[in-house]
């Protein structure tokens, strides 16, 4: 399998988890080392002043993991640029997760808020990573900024629903045609989803509630790696096409009992 | 005097610095990022940055998320 490169710097795994949802840090820490995953989201909040509470980056190994920020709660690119700066000031990464989402009930990005944080944020030196629609003109714009990746969603954030649209995640594949990874993100539910998405041609799968809320988060970590490799490969290997007729794997010629007067004939 | 701190009047010493405001909220041991009237600060200044009356600071941390 071979690896995963963002600017400039090279991963063996092809998912990428978010850490939020789970029941404790301590079982967000095993589903993360069940993923696999080298790249791992984070939110930035504020420092809650009346109760001390244990820091999440005491369950982040980060000699093994890239850490990479969100922009999520920010319903404009001011909003986005001032987080991102924050989350670069912690001084653990310069990348960024961007999300500028003007509605929380939706939680559908703003295209054209993401296109001006993303320019504005890669003219300030960070490695920046957007969440995007499955807009391929959007996907053009944001590579034009000087995007490290490409982030369409599969469908809403939190909602499970898999891919709404494989044309429009291939029709990004196609417009991006491998300048920057293709990365989808939320919605994936199922490993199939993840799976699915890789054998449209994304180059990585950012999942998080579907492994957080899952049954056993941990076990359902695994699946998601399993899957994320087998889409990979599958794209790689080639799928057949799909066919409007049946067409039988075993011989047709030596069926017991076939036809004696053809035979004999 | 007084700063707000994450929207919150907290009572600090005259002339306290940023790192001095860390330490006072118990939080000099994490790894935070500060906004100091609107500039995000560089960690390196924590110590330099003197506080006046009635400054205005988001003090973050990374949480779990997406």
């Amino acid at each position: 399998m071979d690896q995963l490169t963002i600017a400039g710097k090279s991963f063996r795994s092809r998912l990428m988890v978010g850490t939020g949802k789970y029941a404790s840090l301590p079982q967000m820490r095993e589903a993360l080392m069940a993923s696999g995953a080298e790249i791992v989201t984070v939110a930035v909040r504020r420092v809650n002043l009346d109760a001390r509470e244990e820091s999440i980056l005491s369950y982040i190994d980060l000699h093994q993991y890239t850490l990479l920020p969100n922009t999520a709660g920010c319903h404009t690119a001011e909003e986005a640029i001032r987080t991102a700066r924050l989350a670069r000031a912690a001084g653990l990464s310069n990348w960024v997760k961007l999300e500028v989402i003007p509605n929380d009930g939706t939680l559908l990005p703003d295209p054209i808020a993401t296109v001006e944080a993303a320019e504005q944020l890669v003219k300030e030196g960070f490695v920046v990573l957007p969440y995007t629609t499955d807009d391929h003109t959007v996907a053009r714009r944001l590579l034009d900024v000087g995007c490290a990746t490409i982030m369409p969603f599969a469908s809403a954030i939190g909602t499970g629903q898999g891919l709404q649209s494989l044309e429009r995640i291939a029709r990004i594949v196609d417009v991006v045609a491998r300048r920057v990874p293709v990365v989808v993100d939320a919605g994936i539910g199922a490993p199939s989803d993840a799976a699915l998405a890789m054998e449209t041609g994304a180059d990585a799968v950012l999942v998080n509630t579907a492994i957080a809320k899952a049954g056993d988060p941990i076990a359902m970590a695994r699946a998601m790696a399993m899957a994320v490799e087998a889409g990979w490969l599958a794209r790689q290997a080639g799928r057949i096409p799909r066919s409007a007729v049946a067409s039988p794997s075993s011989p047709e010629v030596g069926r017991i009992g076939a036809d004696a007067t053809a035979v004999q004939s | 005097m007084q700063v707000i701190v994450n929207g919150r009047l907290i009572d600090v010493p005259t002339g306290i610095t940023v790192d001095g405001l860390l330490m006072q909220l118990n939080l000099a041991e994490e790894r935070v990022a500060v906004e100091h009237n609107q500039q995000v600060l560089d960690r390196g200044a924590f110590a330099q940055t003197v506080l006046v009356e009635g400054d205005v600071l988001e003090v973050v941390r990374f949480v779990g998320g997406g």
